[in-house]
């Protein structure tokens, strides 16, 4: 029996139900949690598998939205393709940023991404004709459709960020499994001894960071896509800490993590809203909080105590 | 304004932002130096000092001389103890293992900045200078009526701007004492240089840390305490100076101090040279652009030790 390939899909399974009993606010909040859920399994290749702590993955988040919402605003094109285009670009970036910034580790590899990105995002600033700066654009629910599928209705909105969600899910579940996911733990664990078993962990590491670069714009282009907002706030800093923070809460380096930190985070920012309007405060304290006591994270704690063959 | 006399005034300014500058980034720079740990929370440290200087000032009222004199000694020892009390609750569980100090005090950035936010509020608030007599400035020129000096009109500094500068130099001298000359320096840098070795040594190696941490957090609210009669008090305020630390701290050589400061009056007069004469916005990016490529070919940066 295959136990988490069973347990992941019972968590589809799970997922399809909810969309029928859930009431339509929780209902639009889970929609957007299945995407940025995404985003952050994008993140968690690179954090959770392969040890890379990178501080700008927003950058990748914003070429996928960018590209495919400029290809929208500007090329006319409708956004199927422009949903191909925004992948592209963000698969385009993450490997011109890989080959340079693997030049660096540990604090510096960090560092590197971190102003990368505050390029791309002072870049999106500078060209302010085309990408109407700060102030981001709409993307028009009349284009937001591919073939007869309206995308911004509810329900079809729910279902297409399922859809992506599960894709990604069992393409992780496979990854993680396969022997290229075994070396990029090996690297994680030990890249010296990884690299003495005779495995090119450059090559490895590069393909680590283009895969969870495109993973990550994939969920931008499919963001601006269903919610039909362009903005660069998408490529700002708390964009780049906010699927560390996911990933961490939920548990680095497991494959359900990513959602179950994204859907905690989104129902506590939602909870203390109500009491005040400084959110990111809540933000601030679970990450020191996790950093001094749950290292390994929810679903860490998970694995450790009842299930140890969770990948 | 001509070009000479314009070109005199930007780098004026940018000697005044050099001189913020290079106090802040000292203070980065010493805590990487020593404790090995990058400290993602120092802008908004910088920006406390700010906003406790105008909380401080307008507390005393009186005279601006007065409450700027109380602001400027007491608000960096607010600020240090804060930072070494933040150290010895977070930053020692955590063992100062690098990559979880990043995430602690990216938690620490946002606690501190809504924290500012919730009982500050999100108006800027200007500090009143403690003397702010206008200085003209002469100019030469070489005319047809040979050399002759005047007093170009537009082309003058304030004596406050010449105090931020003059303050900073003290500064500098007093760590570089601190360093090089006493009992404490040793310490300091015995345990840069090995801290377990020094652990052996009697040397309470926490204490120092907590030390360590607040004095740089000082360094920062002393640059802001600095800066405020210039640039109001705002609760987001430490964004940029942070990346200009940063900026600096990799371009000068991770951990060496007289990279720092050398590379602080290279970063702080170009920059203030090059916004007054191009798009800030492009000139942020061709620097960010700048530091990347340093970092990536030269790790150790442009005065860096080759360190292991």
């Amino acid at each position: 029996m295959n136990k988490p390939l069973v347990l992941h899909l019972g968590l589809i399974a799970l997922l399809i139900v909810l969309q029928f009993v859930l009431p339509v606010y929780h209902h639009g909040v889970l929609a957007r949690v299945l995407v940025m859920a995404t985003y952050a399994m994008g993140y968690n290749i690179l954090f959770g598998y392969t040890g890379l702590l990178s501080l700008g993955h927003a950058m990748f988040f914003a070429a996928g939205l960018y590209g495919m919402g400029l290809s929208v605003q500007h090329l006319g094109l409708s956004v199927g393709p422009a949903f191909l285009i925004g992948i592209l670009a963000s698969a385009l970036l993450s490997l011109a940023v890989g080959l340079l910034a693997l030049r660096t580790i540990g604090v510096a590899f960090m560092i590197v991404t971190l102003m990368f990105s505050q390029t791309i995002f002072l870049t999106i600033l500078y060209f302010n004709s085309i990408t109407r700066g700060d102030e981001g654009f709409v993307i028009q629910q009349s284009v937001r459709q591919i073939g007869r599928l309206d995308l911004s209705d509810p329900s079809t909105r729910y279902f297409s960020a399922l859809a992506l969600f599960a894709i990604v899910l069992l393409a992780v579940l496979w990854l993680v499994r396969s022997p290229t996911g075994r070396v990029l733990i090996a690297i994680r664990e030990n890249e010296p001894r990884a690299k003495m078993l005779g495995y090119d962990t450059w090559r490895y590491k590069l393909a680590a960071i283009v895969m969870s670069g495109t993973v990550a714009g994939t969920a931008g282009a499919a963001y601006g896509v269903l919610f039909g907002y362009v903005g660069a706030s998408f490529a700002q800093v708390p964009y780049s800490i906010f699927p560390l923070l996911w990933v961490l809460l939920g548990g680095a380096g497991t494959v359900m993590g990513p959602l179950v930190g994204t859907l905690f985070m989104f129902y506590l920012i939602d909870l203390s809203s109500a009491v005040t309007d400084a959110y990111m405060l809540v933000v601030g304290v679970v990450l020191v909080l996790l950093t001094m006591f749950a290292r390994n994270g929810l679903m860490g704690v998970v694995r450790e105590r009842w299930l140890k063959w969770l990948p | 304004m001509e070009f000479g006399p314009h070109l005199m005034l930007a780098m004026l300014e940018g000697l005044v932002q050099a001189s913020v500058l290079t106090l802040t980034a000292l203070g980065l720079s010493l805590v990487f130096g020593v404790m090995r740990v990058v400290n993602v929370a120092h802008g908004e440290f910088f920006m406390l000092g700010a906003v406790l200087a105008w909380w401080v000032t307008s507390m005393i009222g009186g005279s601006a001389m007065f409450g700027f004199a109380i602001a400027i000694i007491v608000v960096p020892l607010l600020v240090g103890l804060l930072a070494a009390i933040a150290d010895w609750l977070i930053l020692r569980r955590v063992e100062y293992d690098p990559e979880r100090t990043i995430v602690a005090t990216i938690g620490l950035l946002y606690i501190i900045q809504q924290v500012t936010l919730m009982t500050y509020g999100p108006d800027a608030h200007p500090v009143p200078p403690p003397f702010n007599t206008r200085l003209s400035l002469p100019w030469f020129e070489f005319g047809a009526n040979g050399f002759e000096i005047y007093f170009p009109w537009g082309l003058s500094t304030t004596s406050y701007k010449l105090f931020v500068i003059g303050a900073a130099i003290i500064t500098c001298l007093g760590l570089w004492f601190i360093m090089s000359r006493s009992k404490l320096g040793l310490i300091l840098r015995a345990t840069q240089l090995d801290s377990e070795t020094a652990q052996a040594f009697g040397i309470p190696v926490e204490r120092v840390y907590a030390l360590v941490f607040g004095m740089g957090a000082a360094l920062a609210a002393l640059g802001a305490v600095l800066v405020v009669p210039i640039q109001q008090a705002h609760y987001l305020m430490g964004a940029d100076p942070l990346l200009l630390s940063f900026i600096v701290v990799i371009i000068g050589g991770l951990g060496s101090l007289r990279g720092t400061v050398v590379a602080a009056i290279l970063i702080g007069m170009s920059d203030g040279v090059i916004s007054v004469f191009f798009s800030p916005t492009l000139a942020k990016i061709l620097a960010t652009l700048l530091v990347v490529m340093v970092l990536i070919y030269r790790p150790n940066g442009l005065f860096g030790a080759r360190t292991t």
